[in-house]
């Protein structure tokens, strides 16, 4: 079955040169596409997770009583939200790269200790945690004094109102903004290319560097797996959201 | 601790010179109030006079500036005062209902002996159940706040306080919400339990409501008890000049 | 909507005005319709120079005593600003008008079909516009240079297209995709009332979407269609990455004139940020504004 599939293309390609599906008969290169969306997958869901993360603390930072910590933080935000992801990634990798000591494992390379990989994430992760931040904050925010004190008033610390009562209620407000957010995450992550970080995008452009026949097969590649890929987390988010609707309550 | 010298013989809820300020404004001046065992003492008065700010210091949701309150002999007006202690003690009912909106009628009611008491889940479930039926919500145990209507909500908001198997209730204009048809099923719950020997105080607007369960009435303005009585006396031969106007107004 | 009668709480919607919970505010750039404008706009100047300049003055402390100082790097920005201002921003700029005008032109028709009464222009319009909104702008920038042929043949002349053109093209189909978003959900945010009023006065349904409907919304389109200008000159970098000739390709190419000194890498690109920053913040100004005008109309 595969078999005939792959002698299929094999021989499209012999009699179209200009739909070359080498990815599909090549196991080389069937190998890098799966390479690309591993990394694709692997950057996305290590920088939603860190972003979430950032945003969490994030948010509890704001709320500090220190001004100073809270400038921080709003410089942070504005910072980040306010210039273009690509520029951030090559000011992280190459301006900041240079600054970071590297080692070396064999005593002949010099390797930065924070690979292109890594300042995508720490990149990636920031810029996505600038408006994670707001977007918990606001949620926070959402929740009324009222509802803090009717806790309290059960004999419930401070603690304990914000694990069982604030925050659930701000993670279900704030959850399509978040997910929306997360969506033009996983879009952003395409941006690694410029500084070589192997994702989906980058194998498919240097497979086509490669194979000058392979490019019409690998740009409808490029967009179809996309499509997917965005469709498959905005069907997923979706359901969450509903999943996590509080009955009753909004549109 | 105080507490082990208070006896039933004694006031519960003893309120001595109390005063409170926010900013500039003061809205308590000087009040002081005795409820017994198995009283139920009604609060009414113009709005702005100070009345649910008084109940919500016997919570200590709000501190008082001077003089004192002590609930079985504890004092609320101590630096090292045991909120969980007392509020284990002194349940409170809202104007606004604030149950927990993520949470069904069932868990709003179990949440707090659960995770304050930390009582085990089974014994906590049975007695949430119980508490379900007495407040007359049978069937509603899963039904999320959002789908309950006011006087429902309100009910269910009275269970919950009830859980943590408090000595005094208090209830913060908890009718002034609810729409005129619900404000009946509400009054009833309440009037179930101060017949049952439950120490109640109120703050209301509900004149026939008082007459009828309180066995002592106060009536407080711009931050005074300006008269207190049994309801007999009380509505019929009051003697200062602002409670007749203020009866006369509503009566 | 059942004809049954609806009672709060059993076979409706429960309705209470109590703030269980409180309005969310926090959008991110995209779903408010206008909230990359609303934040940039509330964005003091001076708090992200700071940042900027905290930002580069950290690692420059970390090599005071290299033998290129701050201050050569400095001085090799400032005699490259003229070059890459005029030469580099400002194709930046021609890209976003160029694609905001074909963007529009394409995103207002594709809005329109998607309120189409038939079903399968509707359909469409909708599945198109989904598509471009849903794939990363780098995709189908990637996708359109190389499917787009360097040159075309009309009528025996040959035209060129440079490639800022051809990005110019990629850069459309997100910026269609958005914008027929904006005209749609402008369009459904009128009353379904103006529809029927007009219906019952014999519009026909062109006359009473030309007519009746669209002066109505036109208003509302522009702070969101002003918005999405923000966000695209934002994303004008990306076309570097094609080798075009903008401000950051310059700026790479001005550092290695200046024999790639690590010091350069700050100054040329906190340059880019700032002016960046310098464009877009009176735009989101002008758009806060304008919504605020219009929507105190309504």
């Amino acid at each position: 079955m595969l078999q005939s599939i792959q002698d299929y293309f094999r021989q499209l390609a012999e009699t179209n040169p200009s739909w070359n599906f080498i990815y599909i008969y090549d196991p080389v290169q069937t190998a890098r596409v799966l390479d690309g969306l591993w990394m694709t997958i692997i950057l996305s869901v290590v920088c939603v997770i860190l972003s979430v993360v950032i945003g969490v603390v994030g948010a509890l930072l704001q709320g500090s009583p220190r001004r100073w910590v809270r400038s921080v933080v709003q410089g942070y935000i504005q910072f980040f939200r306010n210039t273009p992801p690509l520029i951030q990634l090559l000011f992280f990798y190459f301006a900041l790269g240079q600054f970071t000591p590297s080692y070396s494992p064999d005593g002949w390379l010099e390797v930065p200790i924070i690979s292109n990989v890594g300042w995508a994430i720490i990149s990636l992760s920031f810029f996505a945690g600038a408006f994670n931040v707001e977007i918990f904050r606001s949620g926070i925010e959402a929740v009324p004094e009222s509802t803090k004190e009717a806790s309290e008033s059960l004999g419930m610390n401070r603690l304990q109102t914000y694990i069982y009562v604030v925050l659930p209620l701000a993670f279900r407000v704030s959850l399509p903004s978040l997910n929306n957010n997360l969506v033009n995450l996983v879009k952003t992550t395409t941006q690694a290319i410029v500084i070589a970080v192997p994702e989906l995008l980058y194998q498919l452009v240097s497979i086509y560097n490669d194979y000058s026949t392979a490019q019409n097969a690998c740009m409808v590649l490029m967009f179809l797996v996309y499509i997917v890929l965005v469709g498959i987390l905005v069907l997923g988010m979706n359901r969450w959201e509903r999943g996590m609707r509080i009955p009753g309550y909004g549109a | 601790m105080a507490e082990s010298k208070w006896t039933p013989k004694e006031p519960m809820v003893s309120a001595k010179d109390v005063h409170k300020s926010f900013g500039d404004l003061e809205v308590l001046k000087g009040v002081s109030m005795d409820v017994m065992k198995g009283d139920c003492v009604c609060v009414i008065g113009p709005s702005g006079s100070g009345k649910s700010t008084y109940i919500r210091c016997i919570n200590a949701l709000n501190p008082i500036d001077s003089g004192s309150i002590e609930v079985e002999g504890q004092e609320v007006n101590d630096p090292h005062l045991d909120k969980l202690e007392l509020r284990k003690k002194v349940g409170m009912v809202f104007q606004q209902y604030n149950l927990f909106p993520h949470k069904t009628a069932l868990e709003n009611i179990m949440m707090a002996p659960m995770r304050v008491l930390k009582e085990p889940k089974d014994e906590v479930e049975t007695r949430a159940r119980e508490l379900i039926k007495k407040v007359r919500l049978e069937g509603k145990e899963d039904s999320f706040p959002g789908e309950l209507s006011g006087g429902q909500q309100q009910r269910v908001a009275i269970a919950r306080s009830l859980a943590m198997r408090p000595d005094v209730m208090l209830f913060d204009e908890v009718t002034a919400a609810l729409d005129p048809e619900t404000v009946k099923e509400v009054l009833v719950t309440i009037r179930d339990l101060a017949e049952e020997g439950m120490t109640c105080i109120l703050v209301t607007h509900e004149m026939g409501f008082a007459r009828e369960v309180a066995n002592h009435i106060y009536f407080t303005d711009r931050g005074v008890i300006v008269e207190h009585g049994p309801p007999k006396t009380f509505f019929t031969k009051a003697k200062d000049p602002r409670t007749k106007e203020f009866l006369s107004q509503i009566l | 909507m059942s004809a049954r009668t609806l009672i709060p709480g059993i076979t409706a919607r429960a309705t209470t005005d109590l703030p269980v919970l409180k309005p969310f505010k926090g959008k991110p750039y995209g779903h408010d319709e206008i909230g990359f404008s609303r934040f940039l706009a509330n964005l003091s100047p001076w708090a992200v120079v700071c940042v900027v300049m905290l930002l580069a003055l950290w690692p420059m402390a970390a090599m005071a005593q290299a033998k290129y100082t701050i201050g050569d790097a400095f001085d090799a920005l400032w005699k490259w600003v003229p070059f890459l201002v005029t030469k580099g921003f400002a194709l930046n700029i021609l890209i976003s008008v160029t694609t905001m005008a074909i963007g529009t032109a394409a995103g207002v028709l594709l809005g329109l079909w998607q309120i189409s009464p038939h079903p399968a222009i509707q359909k469409t319009a909708w599945a198109v516009t989904q598509a471009f909104r849903n794939s990363p702008w780098l995709v189908l920038l990637f996708i359109v240079m190389l499917a787009f042929p360097f040159e075309i043949t009309i009528a025996g002349v040959t035209i060129p297209i440079p490639d800022w053109m051809k990005a110019v093209f990629g850069l459309s189909l997100p910026i269609m995709a958005n914008i027929s978003e904006v005209v749609r959900g402008a369009i459904q945010s009128v009353p379904t009332g103006q529809w029927e009023a007009s219906e019952s006065l014999a519009f026909s349904r062109n006359q009473t979407l030309w007519r009746i409907i669209l002066p109505q919304c036109f208003k509302r389109m522009i702070p969101p269609w002003m918005n999405w200008y923000a966000i695209l000159t934002m994303a004008t970098p990306l076309v570097s990455l094609l080798g075009v000739e903008e401000i950051v390709t310059l700026s790479r190419q001005a550092m290695e004139g200046e024999n790639n000194h690590p010091e350069l890498l700050i100054p040329f690109y906190g340059f880019c940020l700032v002016i960046f920053f310098a464009y877009c913040y009176p735009i989101a100004r002008w758009t806060i504004s304008l919504e605020r005008k219009f929507s105190v109309k309504l």
